[in-house]
């Protein structure tokens, strides 16, 4: 049997088709581990009951062969890759050859400007404080307060200036010795100082309340801190999902091309190329979508303009400028809603297949809310305001995270929307929750 | 930049996290057990069948939007028209047990665990004890069972564990550097012993007894029905034998099997005292007291013939009590009234007698718990 290329090789191949990924380290996993860290999103993180869930159902999926996940990479520097031990040397160049994609895109994609080069080693010290907050507070009242800031954890800001603090390293809070706090109020927080100050209109609910709850201990502050970084870290991803799968996809194609590869590999190859582009059950399926988008790009354009568009855009911009009536045609893509209890398919008109298709990608699918009153009538009350673009809340839903929010808080909390084109505001004031229409 | 082997494998938080996951569900199945007690496809599937339970404590609450508004994009596998038909959506509106198509359709991402019957009993079973149980000695004869327990190098020869024998003699053989079996020694032979099991004595009978008269409709007949069917679940896993009386009354009682027990419905009013005459009667005929735990339980709805007959159940009750384990009357009513019939027993003071009030399905799991309270001197049987 021949060697296959091995990932020096496939890194040289990337750059001499113009690609500039990092160096990237890879290392292979068994399945449990592979599937931990996807579980995880960031490997070494915090303990939580929600991951463990995450875990489990992955892990049910791959055993009973519904589901198999090659790799998993990590935007750091070098970057992580972690490869499937299971994986056969031809999967684990086709694996190699995706990765290459993806590293040069958060390499280069603008969005990734700003996040943390060394985020495994920062996750891996948060988990490691909030394993001390659970040996001095509990574990149940390390859960149930990890409950409540996970629940709006993606209500964070990238685009807010970076607090002082963020760039000098983060003094370790006084590890399981006891608290004088108390005793001595001046006493420095782990998060202080700060020269900036989170005001009332921001959309970044993590920083407001760890600024400005008057119900939180300085180790349940630094709890939500450390939430809100590892989700700023997360959301160049989540804006860039179409857009990096499809350029990860569009790049493994060309390189096994250049690669040197036999027959039998190409065959191989070329089966896993097509299973990744499958039509999906639910939705649609970002590899897809993305790939024939570059391709069309590259096609009507040119090669050289997928340069640029890889450093500027998020996946909005990247529907928005680039999704025409041809590659929705050839995407099979359409808008569908509930009709009664029937789900139909309503439109597959482009103009309005790319509409929707924005408007579900624009802040990454999720509900813009934002502090309009951290003193709400003058006591102290948090009020919430939806910024309604069309569609409702899901109220129940609403309801019980607002309770997470006041846990947090301490003082009751409202959250205004619109609900079948009504002014409705929820209110939790910590015993219980009301509805007022306005 | 080859693969470089770190080592990863020190990581094991998902197994650590996913039993924390489990504990939670465990402990949202524990707070739903009021409702779990009463799931008809539970109760009816006699043990078989799994129910789908959706747990909202284990949702991840966050704000989202609505799941069944407005237009989604999707994808098709190409030829996709408008008005096509892409699946169905069970209503919006959380009930227990509902059925959902998953991932055929967008929707709410209810979580749900699968549990059967066993599952919900394990949970339940922890939170009842049995009140004032005595040893008893059953009548009917009963052998000692043997059990093997123990290996021993001297024996019957028909009791060679053959297994065991064989494995001593591949260990002997390896110590002396031969990798196969050898000539079987004496040394080599192991023998199964047996040991005389003292069963426990226990045995117990339910004297079930139930209201048929007009007043008792489906609902309160479910009720019933569930209370008894935990109940003879839960005595089952305590005695190594129990046994059941079906009596039903109006205004007679006679004894019935258990199909007719939870079906009959008839007309009439209602005489209690000839229900439980009939039960004095069944314990004194069948069931001795010294040898038997007795548990009878009365379901009604307390609508009673007269103060009179009230006043004859309390006598009768009166001559049971001192007999039996523990005694309940469960009414079942929908109001919040109070019926003469409990009134009447309302001045029994008798610490095996237990009154238990069913006003709706949650109820019933407060009533096993009442019945079979944990209690510090009788204990666990």
């Amino acid at each position: 049997m021949r060697a296959v290329p091995d990932a020096r090789t496939i890194w040289e191949a990337a750059r001499s088709l113009g690609l500039d990924p990092r160096p990237v380290q890879f290392e292979s996993v068994p399945a449990s581990v592979l599937y931990e860290f996807a579980a995880y999103v960031i490997p070494g993180r915090m303990s939580h009951w929600s991951y463990g869930k995450a875990f489990w159902s992955m892990k049910t999926r791959y055993d009973y062969g519904l589901a198999k996940l090659y790799e998993m990479v990590i935007n750091s520097n070098p970057a992580l890759a972690f490869l499937l031990e299971t994986n056969t040397p031809l999967e684990d160049v086709f694996v190699m050859a995706h990765v290459m994609g993806h590293v040069d895109f958060f390499t280069h994609n603008r969005t990734f400007e700003h996040t943390a080069e060394d985020m495994p080693e920062r996750v891996a010290r948060h988990a490691e404080r909030i394993r001390q907050y659970e040996f001095s507070h509990g574990q149940e009242t390390v859960e149930r307060l990890l409950d409540a800031v996970l629940a709006i954890q993606e209500h964070v800001d990238a685009s807010l200036p970076k607090p002082l603090s963020a760039g000098l390293p983060r003094r370790a809070p006084q590890q399981a010795q006891p608290d004088y706090s108390d005793l001595n109020p001046s006493a420095e927080a782990p998060h202080t100082p700060r020269d900036i100050h989170i005001k009332e209109g921001t959309e970044d609910l993590l920083a407001f309340i760890a600024e400005h709850s008057t119900e939180l201990e300085d180790w349940e502050r630094d709890l939500v801190q450390m939430v809100r970084e590892e989700m700023l870290y997360l959301w160049p991803q989540i804006r860039t999902k179409i857009m990096n799968e499809g350029w990860a996809t569009f790049w493994h194609a060309r390189l096994m091309r250049i690669l040197d590869l036999d027959d039998e590999d190409i065959t191989n190859f070329a089966r896993l190329h097509s299973s990744v582009l499958q039509s999906p059950r639910v939705g649609i399926n970002p590899y897809l979508v993305g790939f024939r988008l570059w391709e069309r790009i590259a096609e009507v354009e040119g090669l050289d303009a997928l340069w640029l568009i890889r450093e500027v855009e998020d996946d909005v911009a990247f529907i928005r400028n680039h999704l025409d009536r041809e590659t929705v045609e050839a995407l099979d893509l359409y808008t569908f809603s509930l009709h009664q209890d029937e789900v139909l398919v309503d439109s597959t008109e482009f103009h309005n297949v790319r509409q929707r298709l924005v408007e579900e990608l624009t802040h990454g699918g999720i509900p813009v809310i934002h502090v309009e009153d951290g003193d709400y009538n003058r006591r102290g009350e948090l009020y919430l305001k939806h910024r309604h673009e069309g569609r409702d809340l899901d109220v129940p839903y609403a309801e019980r995270t607002l309770q997470h929010v006041q846990r947090l808080w301490g003082r009751p909390v409202h959250l205004e929307t619109r609900q079948d084109e009504r002014r409705v505001v929820l209110t939790y004031d910590g015993r219980q929750s009301s509805k007022v229409v306005i | 930049m080859a693969p470089t082997p770190l080592d990863w494998s020190l990581q094991r938080k998902g197994l650590v996290d996913q039993a924390r996951h489990l504990g939670r569900i465990k402990q949202a199945l524990r707070e739903r057990l009021p409702d779990l007690i009463t799931e008809e496809t539970l109760i009816a599937s006699d043990g078989r069948r799994v129910v789908r339970v959706p747990l909202k404590a284990l949702e991840e609450y966050k704000f989202r939007y609505h799941p069944y508004q407005g237009e989604h994009v999707g994808q098709g596998a190409g030829d996709t028209a408008p008005g096509d038909v892409l699946g169905r959506v069970p209503r919006t509106g959380a009930s227990s047990g509902r059925g959902r198509d998953a991932g055929d359709a967008p929707g709410t991402d209810v979580y749900e665990v699968d549990i059967a019957v066993d599952d919900v009993a394990a949970l339940l079973f922890d939170d009842l004890g049995l009140p004032y149980l005595e040893p008893k000695t059953a009548l009917r004869d009963r052998e000692r069972a043997e059990t093997f327990q123990d290996i021993s190098k001297v024996g019957l020869l028909g009791n060679l564990d053959k297994r065991r024998t064989l494995r001593a003699n591949l260990a002997r053989q390896a110590r002396a550097g031969i990798p196969t079996v050898g000539p079987i020694t004496e040394d080599d032979l192991r023998f199964k012993t047996w040991r005389w099991e003292e069963k426990p004595s226990h045995d117990a009978v339910v004297v079930a007894m139930r209201d048929v008269s007009g007043s008792m409709g489906d609902q309160k007949k479910f009720l019933a029905r569930s209370f008894f069917f935990w109940m003879l679940r839960f005595l089952e896993t305590r005695y190594q034998q129990v046994e059941v009386v079906y009596l039903v009354h109006h205004t007679q009682a006679r004894e019935v099997d258990e199909e007719a027990f939870f079906k009959l419905g008839e007309s009439g009013g209602t005489k209690v005292s000839s229900v439980y005459e009939l039960c004095r009667d069944v314990i004194a005929q069948r069931y001795p007291p010294a040898h038997w735990n007795i548990y009878p339980i009365h379901f009604s709805d307390g609508d009673n013939w007269s103060d009179a007959d009230n006043r004859r159940a309390v006598e009768l009750l009166e001559g049971i009590l001192p007999q039996v384990n523990v005694f309940g009357y469960g009414e079942i009513r929908e109001g919040g009234y109070t019926s003469t019939l409990m009134a009447a027993f309302g001045k029994i003071r008798h610490p095996r007698f237990l009154t238990l009030t069913i006003q709706g399905r949650r109820d019933v799991y407060s009533a096993l718990k009442h019945f079979f309270h944990k209690t510090p001197e009788g204990g666990e049987g």
